[in-house]
């Protein structure tokens, strides 16, 4: 009775993520008022229209899309870390892999949020639709968007889910159906990012975008923070649960970021070098991003931040002393993060609609609602991965699994984030 | 207690009006038809794409756009519908020699285009250019306001739709909002565009306007002659732009736009391209003509030249 057995896994899993420290309790309740402060803010945008946005017809997007753009790149590299895993043979290979699908998929969630809320009409959203409104495919690169990451989130989904229900019913999950898949979402990242380059790369107005490197260095950039939060997460999961997650593959993890900083470096100042030395009008905008134009300069001090930021992690993980101590290694994600936030969000999407086509000016910096319901966003992205952890690490250290009867789930696990000082210890040895 | 009764009773009711009236917030706010909403808005919210609609659902959403907006403007609006005629190709000139840089021609637009008034919505935008470096829009002002035009040392270049041949701006649409008509004009269906925004980002004139809030547009000063894709009013949340006034020059072969009309000068020239009698042939083949960011192969069908 496969229905009965699905029931009782969702009814365990209710279950599961009501249970949980102290610290899970105070988490979640923590992430709910952030939720609840954007949602309040989204009903007031929708009653006064975008106008509370400091967004114009001169920079028609802002803070969302660049937030959702930075986030796409996390959903594919999150995933894009199943290479080395295999590549390497790292032993948590099933935990990294799940690890990064649930990743990507609260990424996902956060990037489809993202546009909701930077549309006009969100109640027209059924006009993207095939059969009931018309999708532009394939003329628009808008609609290759929502076709490629809408099948992204439903393919990582898929296999996380289905690795996890087996595991559940203590089984091994079936290679011939997760293997084909878990290959399958490598060139599906590296598409949700390209195809996301290219929403800007294909735009002959904004010289900015226009730049066929775009799309290499959305993938390189795209390298360097996902890993980064990786790192900072499987340190996090490894400290307050039973999994296990050798310091060779963090460090590995490391050393990758600095060769994919070295590219997104190079690769950009192949693009700052073509521009200056060229000199043309498509100069402006970078000029604007990087110096200030005509005594405009708002964005100057954070490409400035964000280049100290990314050039420095990139020597922290390029030294092995450094890359192999947890202190420097986590200032180095830390600094990656910020940087490739800044560079890769506001700072590709203003620039790219600065100065405007007809040369003016507008200077553009979120309000306080597009700050309020981005904070909400990222709070919902926050509790979806939580809640998917919630569920995802009992399952994997097995603690919890289908009872006797094939039915009832067994929960071991009420706890979820307590601190397994014996457990780490044993972790870090290695 | 009878009195403490009432009380409980009425301060029961009225936390409860509260919270109806909370309930119908939301979901006026959430922006999607309240249950008890009138028939007309379920119209509207499941209406198909301009382009999709039978001749006969056609008349039905004309018909219940204008008794919406005679209702809301207190006159009669007429909306109507003229498909492209046979023939015609509709071109547009300007002549930079002449333009002085009133903005009369903005001002015209806005009124019998119904924009917005507040926010202030300008389907034409003027650049003050200096004479010394020519058309080079990164020097360009639009914000100009001297005593007396032209100010000494510059002229002036009117920038609208280009209707272009190749618009980026239909390519990148992902509803298909926004197309090209077979007189060359590039249209918008307001009850289509799901206010994305992507056209905004790839037309390279600025051509391209967004509504951030509900238009302020005052009842008096409505032009109640309208077209579905041109002057009717627009709700919030869609992108507008110029129509080569397709409520005029549709409806009545050979009429002018409002910007050709109003120009004091005669900067401005409007007419069919595949009448070789036309004015604007005449300039094509007789005057120096130029396309505004000839480069990117948009072709406008929008030509600036120097008759003089």
């Amino acid at each position: 009775m496969p229905t009965k057995m699905i029931w009782g896994f969702f009814k365990g899993t209710l279950v599961l993520v009501s249970k949980g420290s102290k610290a899970y309790y105070i988490w979640m309740v923590a992430l709910l008022c952030f939720m609840g402060i954007g949602f309040l803010a989204y009903l007031y945008q929708l009653q006064h229209g975008l106008i509370v946005t400091a967004m114009r017809d001169q920079v028609s997007w802002g803070f969302y899309i660049s937030n959702f753009t930075f986030l796409v790149g996390v959903a594919a590299a999150a995933v894009l870390l199943v290479i080395p895993a295999y590549v390497y043979h790292w032993k948590p290979l099933k935990e990294v892999a799940v690890l990064g699908e649930m990743l990507a998929v609260s990424a996902m969630v956060m990037c489809l949020l993202f546009v909701t809320v930077d549309i006009g009409r969100p109640d027209r959203f059924w006009h993207l639709i095939p059969k009931f409104g018309i999708l532009n495919f394939p003329q628009s690169l808008l609609s290759w968007d929502v076709v490629v990451l809408n099948i992204y989130l439903i393919l990582n989904l898929t296999i996380a889910v289905y690795i996890l229900y087996n595991l559940y019913h203590k089984r091994e999950p079936n290679k011939s159906f997760t293997t084909p898949l878990l290959l399958f979402s490598i060139p599906a990242a590296v598409s949700i990012h390209t195809v996301t380059a290219f929403l800007y790369n294909g735009l002959a107005a904004r010289p900015f975008w226009n730049a066929s490197i775009l799309a290499p260095r959305f993938l390189a950039s795209a390298f360097c923070s996902g890993p980064a939060l990786m790192i900072i997460l499987f340190q996090m999961i490894r400290k307050y649960t039973r999994i296990e997650i050798r310091n060779e593959a963090i460090f590995k993890v490391a050393e990758l970021i600095a060769y994919s900083m070295f590219i997104n470096l190079f690769l950009l100042g192949a693009e700052v070098f073509k521009e200056f030395y060229s000199n043309t009008v498509h100069l402006a905008p970078m000029q604007y991003l990087f110096f200030g134009l005509k005594g405009h300069g708002d964005l100057v001090p954070y490409i400035w931040t964000a280049m100290l930021f990314n050039v420095s992690a990139f020597f922290l993980f390029l030294i092995p002393q450094t890359r192999e101590n947890y202190v420097t290694l986590n200032i180095g994600c830390v600094l990656i993060i910020i940087g490739v936030y800044i560079e890769k969000g506001m700072g590709l999407v203003i620039p790219g609609l600065v100065p405007d086509t007809l040369g003016e000016i507008y200077e553009y910096s979120p309000t306080g609602i597009e700050i309020l319901l981005t904070m909400g966003i990222w709070a919902t992205g926050l509790l979806v991965y939580t809640l998917l952890l919630r569920v995802a690490v009992p399952i994997l250290t097995g603690e919890f699994f289908v009872g006797e009867d094939g039915r009832t789930a067994v929960i071991v696990d009420t706890e979820f984030i307590r601190r397994a000082d014996h457990l780490a210890e044993q972790s870090y040895r290695d | 207690m009878p009195n403490q009764e009432k009380r409980d009773d009425r301060a029961f009711r009225m936390s409860r009006r509260k919270m109806m009236k909370g309930v119908a917030a939301v979901l006026g706010a959430m922006a999607l038809p309240a249950k008890d909403a009138p028939a007309s808005v379920w119209e509207s919210f499941f209406q198909k794409n301009f382009r999709e609609l039978s001749p006969e659902e056609l008349n039905g959403v004309l018909a219940r756009l204008e008794k919406e907006y005679s209702e809301k403007y207190k006159k009669a609006v007429t909306v109507r519908a003229n498909p492209p005629i046979e023939g015609i190709l509709f071109g547009y000139g300007l002549d930079l020699s002449r333009c002085i840089g009133c903005r009369r021609c903005v001002y015209a637009c806005v009124g019998e285009n119904n924009q917005s008034r507040d926010p202030q919505i300008h389907w034409i935008r003027v650049l003050q250019l200096n004479k010394e470096r020519g058309v080079d829009l990164e020097d360009a002002e639009q914000y100009y306001n001297p005593e007396k035009v032209p100010a000494k040392g510059h002229f002036y270049m009117p920038v609208q739709c280009q209707q272009c041949e190749h618009p980026p701006c239909v390519k990148v649409c992902p509803v298909q909002a926004t197309w090209k008509e077979r007189d060359g004009i590039t249209v918008v269906d307001y009850n289509w565009c799901i206010g994305c925004r992507y056209c905004m980002a790839a037309c390279p004139y600025g051509a391209r306007h967004f509504n951030w809030k509900k238009a302020g547009l005052p009842s008096a000063e409505m032009n109640p002659e309208t077209h579905y894709l041109g002057n009717r009013p627009r709700p919030v949340g869609v992108v507008e732009k110029c129509t080569f006034c397709i409520q005029r020059v549709r409806n009545t072969p050979g009429r002018y736009t409002a910007c050709v009309e109003i120009c004091p000068v005669g900067a401005r020239k409007f007419g069919n391209l595949l009448d070789p009698e036309s004015e604007m042939r005449y300039i094509i083949e007789n005057k120096r003509v130029f396309i505004l960011k000839e480069d990117l192969n948009t072709r406008p069908k929008f030509y600036y030249f120097y008759a003089t």
